[in-house]
């Protein structure tokens, strides 16, 4: 069992909205890792969209991704990915 | 729902009949609001399995519903509509909506539909903290997911008036143009809702189309479900829930006699309202839309007495357009049946036009900025609906009626815009009727002191005697604390009508009634006695009014009359009026209504 963790910074326009939160559950239900996301001392399931909504995350909010399991690094590493490329948005 | 349905016992819900008959069916429930669902407490474990079955049914539902749309929208509609649908199926499957229910209903002992509206609710807690405007809003997805589950729960799919399959009475909070619009009406066997009044849309259209209602339960949409078989008394104001066959049995037995009276009285509705002395009444109807027509004629109607126009302005964001007014108007004037048509102008507050926001909120609407006052201010949207009610006397008797008005200044400038946009339509070769006839509301005390110079203005009064009783006795009909005051026998009251229709007379005008009293029946003697030229009313009241004047002397009218406004109270006139009333006519005054 390993844990994973990184900070980073929302940079799409509209923040993690409807459209993009729906793509963190996307990617986060992929992973057999416990996958968490924590915003200002909130912390959410990222495979439940209600959960990553209420987080309000907007543009220039700093969020916490932490996974727990066997595939934990890798699921950082993709959703990560995920949030630095704007989640795909131009 | 087995092991509940034993438990539903027969329950009685008292609210207001405004559409009388009576319906026995099955109940159809048409919209459930999350603030607005069926909550009891569950017993003992086996309850609580049910009830989280019943829940995992209504998601596994909901999510049949939701891919079903998306096939059928992929078809035709871009990418966006359908990723909103994948958001609310994602949400259909999100564990931490599911879990958190059933741990509610375990934990809590409540049933499916309250442990969800609790989860929703506490989804609305956190989602209001939510700075961001745009992403605080993404709550409506949860609300609309959370609508669909519900309606899931209490055993329907989203439904609408158009496509009801089987003969239904239909429960609603209430039910606006929106929802009644190409209704199924063979389909519809009565109305029931939370809300409402007399004047609400629910029963105008429940009157038009002749079924029953009972509006103002205030719970209905709470304590039935549907598939409940309900009894809607429109007579007297009742909704019985799951009577048993007894009540079932008694209610059919009225209905039968309910439907052999009105048969009577529909028979000899068309026929005129002359007394045995040979005095004849103008009896017409007071109407909101063009659909009434139909019925109000059937129900003995020879012209309409008053169109309320409010309706066209109202319900919308943008203002009406010129054409949009004349359509309604001709329709009324063409009405079938109809021997004559009195438009009254606009008669609400400024507030009503949502597109000015200018104007502000004020203490005392009813004293405020209204009807001919507003109208007068907004010269160029009065034109408008001027220019269309000419248009449209072109083709039938019109009679234009102008509200509230309190001075002479005030009919004098109405007539100089009036004329103006009449010879302007004229110069421009637009055709108009001939003798269209202006007339005036007395409804303001002032107006019926000023009475004889006013009358000198036009070509008919109309006493609105709902206004003129409010304001004469300074009575705001709205304020419950005040309301036992509030009657239009007042001797002040009396006094005041019988000044206007001298008055009127005196100047060789018509004189006639539009407000609730001239549709009362155990009112009709003292208003022949008054000698009024035309009593205007709810379609529905004129059988029973016109019978009473077709066995009535106008020589008796007058003598009640008399006698009546000898006495000093309320009181002393209400009882002499409803004792002779009572046994002059026996049959129609049993009941105490």
């Amino acid at each position: 069992m390993t844990t994973s963790l990184r900070i980073f910074t929302i940079t799409n326009e509209l923040g993690i909205h409807a459209r993009s939160a729906a793509l963190i559950v996307d990617v986060a239900s992929r992973f057999r890792s416990e996958i968490f996301i924590e915003k200002d001392g909130r912390e959410v399931n990222a495979k439940s969209i209600l959960g990553i909504l209420t987080l309000g995350a907007p543009k220039g909010s700093k969020v916490t991704v932490r996974a727990e399991g066997p595939d934990a690094q890798d699921a950082v590493d993709s959703l990560g990915h995920l949030i630095e490329n704007k989640f795909g948005e131009s | 729902m087995g092991e509940r349905d034993s438990q539903r016992k027969t329950h009685v819900l008292k609210g207001i009949g405004v559409s009388p008959g009576i319906a026995t069916g099955k109940a159809l429930i048409l919209d459930y609001s999350i603030a607005n669902v069926p909550c009891y407490q569950l017993e003992g474990e086996a309850e609580v399995l049910a009830e989280i079955s019943r829940f995992e049914k209504a998601l596994k539902e909901s999510r049949r519903q939701l891919a079903a749309l998306r096939k059928k929208l992929s078809d035709r509609e871009g990418p966006k509509p359908l990723f909103i649908i994948d958001i609310h199926m994602m949400m259909l499957k999100d564990k931490t909506l599911i879990n958190n229910t059933v741990n509610v209903i375990r934990e809590r002992m409540i049933n499916a539909e309250w442990a969800l509206m609790l989860t929703i609710d506490k989804y609305r807690a956190i989602f209001e903290k939510i700075d961001d405007e745009y992403l605080r809003e993404r709550f409506s997805d949860v609300e609309y997911v959370g609508q669909r589950i519900l309606r899931n729960l209490v055993g329907r799919e989203h439904i609408r008036l158009t496509d009801i399959e089987e003969a239904s009475i239909i429960i609603s909070k209430d039910l606006s143009p929106a929802d009644t619009v190409q209704m199924k009406v063979e389909n519809i066997l009565g109305f029931a809702t939370d809300m409402g009044g007399k004047t609400s849309h629910t029963a105008i259209v429940a009157r038009s189309i002749g079924i029953p209602a009972v509006v103002g339960l205030e719970r209905v949409t709470r304590e039935v479900r549907s598939g409940d078989i309900v009894v809607v008394d429109g007579l007297d104001g009742f909704v019985i829930v799951n009577p048993d066959p007894e009540v079932i049995r008694r209610y059919e037995e009225k209905k039968r006699h309910f439907e052999i009276l009105e048969d009577g009285l529909l028979r000899e509705a068309r026929l005129p309202a002359v007394t045995r002395d040979n005095r004849k009444v103008d009896i017409s109807a007071n109407i909101e839309f063009v659909e009434e027509i139909p019925s109000a004629v059937a129900h003995g109607a020879e012209g309409v007495g008053l169109y309320r126009t409010e309706f066209i302005y109202i319900n919308r964001e943008q203002l009406p357009t010129e054409d949009e007014h004349f359509v309604n108007y001709r329709s009324v004037i063409e009405g079938q049946g109809i021997k004559w048509s009195t438009i009254r102008t606009f008669d609400l507050g400024g507030d009503k036009f949502i597109s000015d926001p200018k104007l502000a909120k004020e203490m005392n609407p009813v004293m405020g900025l209204r009807a001919i006052r507003f109208c007068l201010q907004e010269v160029e949207l009065f034109k408008v609906q001027l220019r269309a009610i000419l248009r449209a006397s072109a083709f039938g008797k019109t009679r234009v009626l102008f509200p509230m008005i309190s001075s002479l200044e005030e009919i004098v400038e109405t007539k100089k815009i009036f004329w103006e946009v009449k010879e302007d339509l004229v110069r421009k070769g637009v055709p108009v009727g001939e003798d269209i006839e202006l007339g005036i509301m007395i409804e303001v005390p002032s107006a019926v002191v000023i009475a004889d110079s006013l009358a000198r203005e036009v070509d008919f009064f109309s006493i609105g005697t709902n206004d003129l009783t409010q304001y004469t006795l300074a009575i705001d009909r709205v304020n419950e604390r005040v309301t036992y005051l509030y009657d239009p026998l007042h001797p002040a009251v009396l006094k005041l009508i019988k000044m206007i229709v001298e008055a009127g007379h005196r100047a060789g005008i018509r004189v006639s009634m539009c407000g609730e009293m001239a549709g009362e029946p155990a009112y009709t003697l003292v208003l022949l006695g008054f000698e009024l030229d035309e009593l205007s009313m709810n379609p529905l009241a004129i059988p029973r009014v016109k019978k009473i004047i077709r066995n009535a002397t106008f020589e008796e009218s007058q003598a009640l009359l008399n006698k009546a406004m000898t006495f000093s109270t309320v009181r002393e006139i209400e009882a002499y009026v409803r004792d002779y009333m009572t046994s002059r006519f026996p049959d129609d005054f049993r009941r105490e209504d």
